[in-house]
């Protein structure tokens, strides 16, 4: 056995071994209990000297010499059973995922949050009210007198008992005011009512109403407020105009407009906004002193909002909830 | 309003072209709706007659006209127009014009015979729709001038948008009062000659409506000729103002309150008898209107009449039987002041809006209807001829308030508007807009034209100030002021996590209309506490939803329609429902569902959505709140919209809440839908309640877990079974996990077996399998006693 070449016929066996089992019976086979390098080491004892000391150092050399090619020969081994299991475990990462469930957020609570979280971030409030409203809070408070020839502007639903379904979020102004004092900034998205059906008005749309009363707000405070919203809504800038308009409720009021690139390349002014300073008749309704305090107020149109925002043509499209519509929207 | 561009300019020297004019009254609060531009390039286009005319020889329907258009000899024109006729004067279109439609005129063959030119139709020209056949030209009109020069063209319809405050625009000289503030220019024309008075017939006036009827002047005109036609530049103004043309008396007082904007009506004077009496309306006192509607008067009404029955609703629209025709000879001409508050709303209450009663009811100015009488008389006596009578001017001083002095304060306009303003720009402005302007130590003193009902306080002098000065002046920052920060309750949940949870689990948000059909309800079997509308835009629309559901089913119902077959959609708004008092409004999330449980794919077994793919993601809502433990189901209570045997109802503390389940399958079938769909419905605000955790300490002794498989009755429900064994084990049960449930062969009929696991934990030892042992025999024999169970080998 001490001969190289029988080293060598052993290391053949080695690198021979195409299982683990296999490789493991060559290893019993050499330095096992019974092994031939056992052996050969238990030899040793019958040896003296110098002999002993040279017979031995062979030995062990060429026990480490196979032990050594045992061990990579292992290795190897173990490296081509994983990579084929690998191989045998390979799937197709392109298949759908399983289950696949999702749905998504309307439009127009999608614009609506948008806008609700711009002005929360401005310290502005979330306020609601009732969607059957009186008529007090609805047109008298806001400064319509019966009959009033603005009220015409708001085509109306009533109930018959003197209620009615709100035209706008601005009663929510009032219900905010009344049994406090300033300083107030609310924000009142919701459902708005008009007796109005055709391809551009819905008999139910939604409008956000904001307020802001304190000490010192302004006609400019209102301009810059409403030029951070729209240039914070739509992430870019707009070329914008506010414009002298009338509503009972606020004085000077405005409309305000941005100039808009329609898709043929053309542009044109858009109104997106009726907005103006709280009328000092409304702040003294809901008992605010209109000397010491002065506001701002503004309302705009989701539906209009959200069409500009995400390229919706037709305002009906909202209301038919049409899957194939809403999952644009997911 | 609209009005034409050159009758504008006329009244009040401007320079600005018309783009910067349309800018300025838009930025002024005058919004600019739409402006027609008439008749632009008719270069070419001359006044002309046509002298002769004979049929085509090859087609019937032309006519070969000789054509005298100022230059010599007469041209040659093939024309097919109807009302072609020799003598008439029309507009041609000599060769080599370009027609505003694109139509270059050559000269060409006409079926064989030369023409040299196109006579043309208003609409040719582009300045009418009329397409019927040739322009007509007065006869007086000159030939061979440019037709340009000849009709005052170009010319443009400005359509404008006056706000409710804002009557006095409702005039020409009003705007160009406005215009005149603007641009720094001055209104012309304005003073008024009188009429000449060369008859001596009146009639009496009698003021009997109070502080509704303060002035009233009226006089007649006797032998005038209703036939005669309106002249041509009267016509055209009130054409490209959108009035149409009627008859010179009806066109003369258009043409005034156009021009003035007082309202006037003329009566047939010898239909009239006695005096003129202007009071309220008697309960159901008839009157046949203009319109041939008999009015339904009651005593809100002011009426014009005479001695013997009313004429015409004040302020709104004249009376039929006193009208003036074509046989009147005689008329009795109104011009009077109204108050807004006695006209509004009124004509809404007939079911007509008019120009009378529009300009009424937001204010006329009550020293116009002098002007305005003078004015229109000497437009009819020119027009229609005949004599005057005197005017007879009937008042009631003491409720013809003069406007009062309005302060503004220097401060006050800073703070406001958020810039200084001159002192001298102030002042100019007011001026301007002719009001009479006094300085004072602190600011101005202004008193209001009797033209302006919307100048009673001071904010409404800073809004002039701020209008006229121009809003693009006012610079842009944030407010200052304080902020309160805003509270944000964590024991509720924001409505979007809930939406966003929906969402996640597959759903889809609807928005659907608040109102529905009576019918659509009743066929829900809801017919209870509905809120209906007075006024509904249809039957549709009538009632407000009891419930989102109908409306929600509506939605699915259209998906299905349109080949989706697997739907989720869920919306959060709210219910109306009747009380005693003011409805109740309740805030709700509903979920509909239909299809497969899961989307079509490869990796799972398809299968039907049931109850219990509900139940989880209602179940999903209410983990969110993190009270589970306060949330119970059961069948009790079910309305009759729900299978019987497959909803259940969901309560919260003990109180119902909700209601989830299978459509009813007759319900199901009534709206032609198949009987797999589920819908849930919930009071939003308990959805809504979070709870603010208050963490313990976590367990340091581990968990044990028995699993033991019991048999029992079919009706035994799984939350008493649970109820049993927690209660039997108390405090050490963490938790019970039902892992299976089986019915069928080795179970007797009417049985079932659950198989459940016990997670088992004490929080100060570690259990021993005879604590654990001890644990199952008890919840076995709770089971065994309260819910007729045998422990399964």
């Amino acid at each position: 056995m001490e001969s190289v070449e029988h080293i060598d016929a052993s290391l053949r066996d080695i690198e021979g071994a195409t299982s683990l089992e296999a490789l493991d019976a060559v290893r019993v086979a050499l330095l096992g209990k019974n092994g031939i390098i056992t052996a050969a080491l238990k030899a040793l004892g019958q040896l003296q000297g110098d002999e002993r000391k040279t017979r031995g150092a062979e030995v062990n050399r060429a026990k480490e010499r196979l032990m050594d090619a045992i061990a990579a020969r292992k290795h190897a081994l173990e490296q081509a059973e994983l990579n084929h299991r690998l191989a045998s475990e390979r799937i197709d990462v392109t298949l759908p995922g399983r289950d696949g469930e999702y749905g998504g957020i309307h439009p127009i609570t999608r614009a609506l949050e948008r806008i609700a979280d711009i002005f929360g971030r401005l310290g502005y409030q979330r306020a609601d009210g009732p969607e059957i409203e009186d008529d007090w809070h609805n047109f008298e408070a806001l400064n319509f007198p019966p009959h009033h020839p603005a009220r015409a502007m708001h085509d109306t639903f009533y109930f018959g008992d003197g209620r009615l379904l709100r035209t706008h979020t601005s009663p929510v102004q009032i219900r905010s005011m009344q049994g406090r004092q300033p300083p107030i900034r609310i924000i009142a998205p919701g459902k708005v009512y008009r007796s109005d059906s055709d391809q551009t008005h819905s008999p139910m749309f939604h409008q956000i109403e904001g307020l802001l009363v304190d000490e010192t707000s302004s006609f400019a405070d209102l301009k810059g407020t409403l030029s951070e919203f729209v240039r914070a809504f739509f992430e870019r800038d707009f070329e914008m105009r506010f414009r002298p308009s009338y509503f009972p409720f606020t004085e000077p009021s405005a409309e305000v407009d941005i100039r808009w690139d329609a898709e043929d390349g053309s542009t044109r002014w858009l109104e997106v906004l009726g907005c103006g300073m709280v009328h000092p008749t409304v702040l003294a309704n809901c008992g605010i002193d209109p000397e010491r305090y002065t506001g701002f107020a503004f309302g705009l149109g989701v539906e209009r909002f959200a069409m500009l925002r995400y390229g919706v043509s037709d305002l009906r499209a909202f209301f038919e909830n049409d899957l194939r519509f809403l999952r644009q929207f997911a | 309003m609209k009005f034409s561009e050159n009758w504008l300019r006329e009244l009040v020297d401007v320079s600005a072209d018309r783009a910067a004019l349309v800018h300025a009254l838009t930025m002024s609060g005058l919004e600019v709706e739409e402006v027609t531009p008439l008749g632009e390039s008719l270069a070419g286009v001359v006044v002309a007659q046509i002298v002769a005319a004979e049929k085509h020889p090859e087609a019937d329907r032309l006519q070969v006209c000789r054509v005298d258009a100022g230059q010599g000899e007469p041209v040659q024109i093939v024309c097919g127009a109807p009302n072609a006729r020799v003598g008439i004067k029309i507009p041609l279109a000599t060769v080599g014009t370009t027609l505003p439609g694109g139509i270059s005129i050559g000269a060409a063959k006409l079926r064989g015979v030369e023409s040299a030119g196109m006579l043309c139709s208003a609409k040719e020209l582009g300045i009418d729709a009329d397409a019927s056949g040739l322009l007509e030209l007065p006869l007086d009109a000159p030939v061979g001038q440019p037709l340009a020069d000849y009709l005052g063209l170009p010319d443009a319809s400005i359509e404008l948008k006056i706000t409710p405050n804002r009557p006095d625009c409702l005039g020409l000289f009003g705007l160009a009062h406005d215009v005149a503030a603007l641009f720094g220019s001055r209104v012309k024309g304005e003073e008024i000659a009188e009429a000449p008075v060369t008859a001596t017939a009146t009639r009496g006036v009698r003021l009997e409506a109070g502080a509704d009827a303060p002035r009233y002047l009226g006089r007649v005109i006797e032998g005038l000729d209703a036939t005669a036609p309106t002249p041509f530049w009267m016509a055209e103004r009130l054409r490209r103002s959108g009035l149409r043309p009627i008859s010179a008396v009806v066109d003369v007082t258009n043409y005034v309150m156009m021009e003035l904007g007082q309202p006037l009506h003329a009566f047939d004077n010898d239909t009239l008898s006695g005096d003129i009496v202007v009071r309220h309306a008697t309960a159901g006192e008839p009157l046949v209107l203009l319109d041939g509607n008999e009015a339904k008067l009651d005593a809100s009404f002011v009426v014009i009449a005479d001695v013997a029955r009313p004429l015409a609703v004040a302020g709104v629209m004249g009376g039929n039987d006193s009208r003036v025709t074509d046989a009147t000879r005689n008329v009795f001409l109104e011009a009077a002041h109204f108050a807004p508050s006695a006209i509004m709303g009124r004509a809404r209450k007939l079911g007509l809006h008019t120009d009378a009663s529009h300009r009424f009811e937001r204010g006329v100015d009550p020293n116009l209807p002098r002007r305005a009488i003078e004015r229109a008389t000497t437009l009819l006596l020119q027009i229609a001829g005949g004599n005057a009578g005197p005017i007879t001017t009937a008042e009631r001083a003491e409720d013809l308030r003069a406007h009062q002095p309005v302060v503004l304060r220097r401060t006050r306009l800073a703070r406001v508007l958020g810039i200084v303003v001159d002192d001298a720009e102030v002042s100019r402005i007011f001026a301007a807009l002719g009001m009479a302007v006094t300085a004072t130590a602190d600011g101005w003193q202004v008193v209001p034209p009797s033209s302006r009902f919307d100048i009673e306080r001071e904010e409404d002098l800073i809004e002039e100030v701020a209008r006229i000065h121009g809003y693009e002046r006012i610079p842009t920052h944030l407010p200052a002021g304080e902020i309160a920060l805003a509270a944000d309750p964590e024991g509720r949940l924001h409505e979007m996590a809930l939406r966003d949870q929906l969402a996640a689990r597959g759903y889809f948000e609807a928005v659907t209309l608040s109102f529905v059909s009576a019918d659509l309800l009743r066929s829900w079997g809801m017919d209870q506490a509905w809120v209906p509308l007075a006024n509904p835009l249809s039957a549709d629309l009538a009632v407000m939803r009891t419930s989102l559901l109908p409306g929600l089913i509506e939605a699915l119902r259209h998906n299905r329609a349109r080949q989706q077959d697997r739907i989720r959609l869920f919306e959060v708004a709210r219910s109306f429902h009747a009380t005693g008092e003011a409805p109740d409004e309740v805030g709700r999330v509903a979920m509909v569902a239909c299809g497969s449980a899961l989307p079509e794919q490869w990796a799972e077994p398809t299968r039907t959505f049931d109850f219990y793919d509900l139940k989880g993601d209602v179940d999903a809502l209410i983990a969110h709140t993190g009270e589970a433990g306060r949330w119970t189901v059961d069948a009790e209570g079910l309305p009759s919209w729900l299978h019987p045997g497959r909803a259940a109802r969901v309560l919260r503390d003990g109180q119902p809440v909700g209601f989830l389940g299978a459509l009813h399958p007759a319900l199901a079938k009534a709206l032609d839908l198949a009987a797999d769909v589920h819908v849930a419905e919930l009071a939003l605000e308990p959805v809504l309640a979070r709870r603010l955790p208050q963490a313990s300490r976590v367990a340091r002794f581990p968990a044990v877990r028995r699993d033991i498989a019991v048999e029992l009755p079919e009706e035994i429900s799984w939350a008493s079974v649970e109820a049993t064994v927690r209660q039997a084990l108390g405090e050490v049960l963490k938790d019970v996990r039902l892992f299976d449930r089986y019915a069928g062969k080795g179970i007797d009929e009417g049985r079932k077996s659950l198989a459940m696991g016990l997670i088992l934990q004490d929080a100060s030892r570690t259990l021993t399998d005879d604590d654990a042992d001890n644990c199952v025999a008890n919840a076995v024999a709770a089971l065994e006693k309260t819910c007729k169970a045998k422990l399964r080998g």
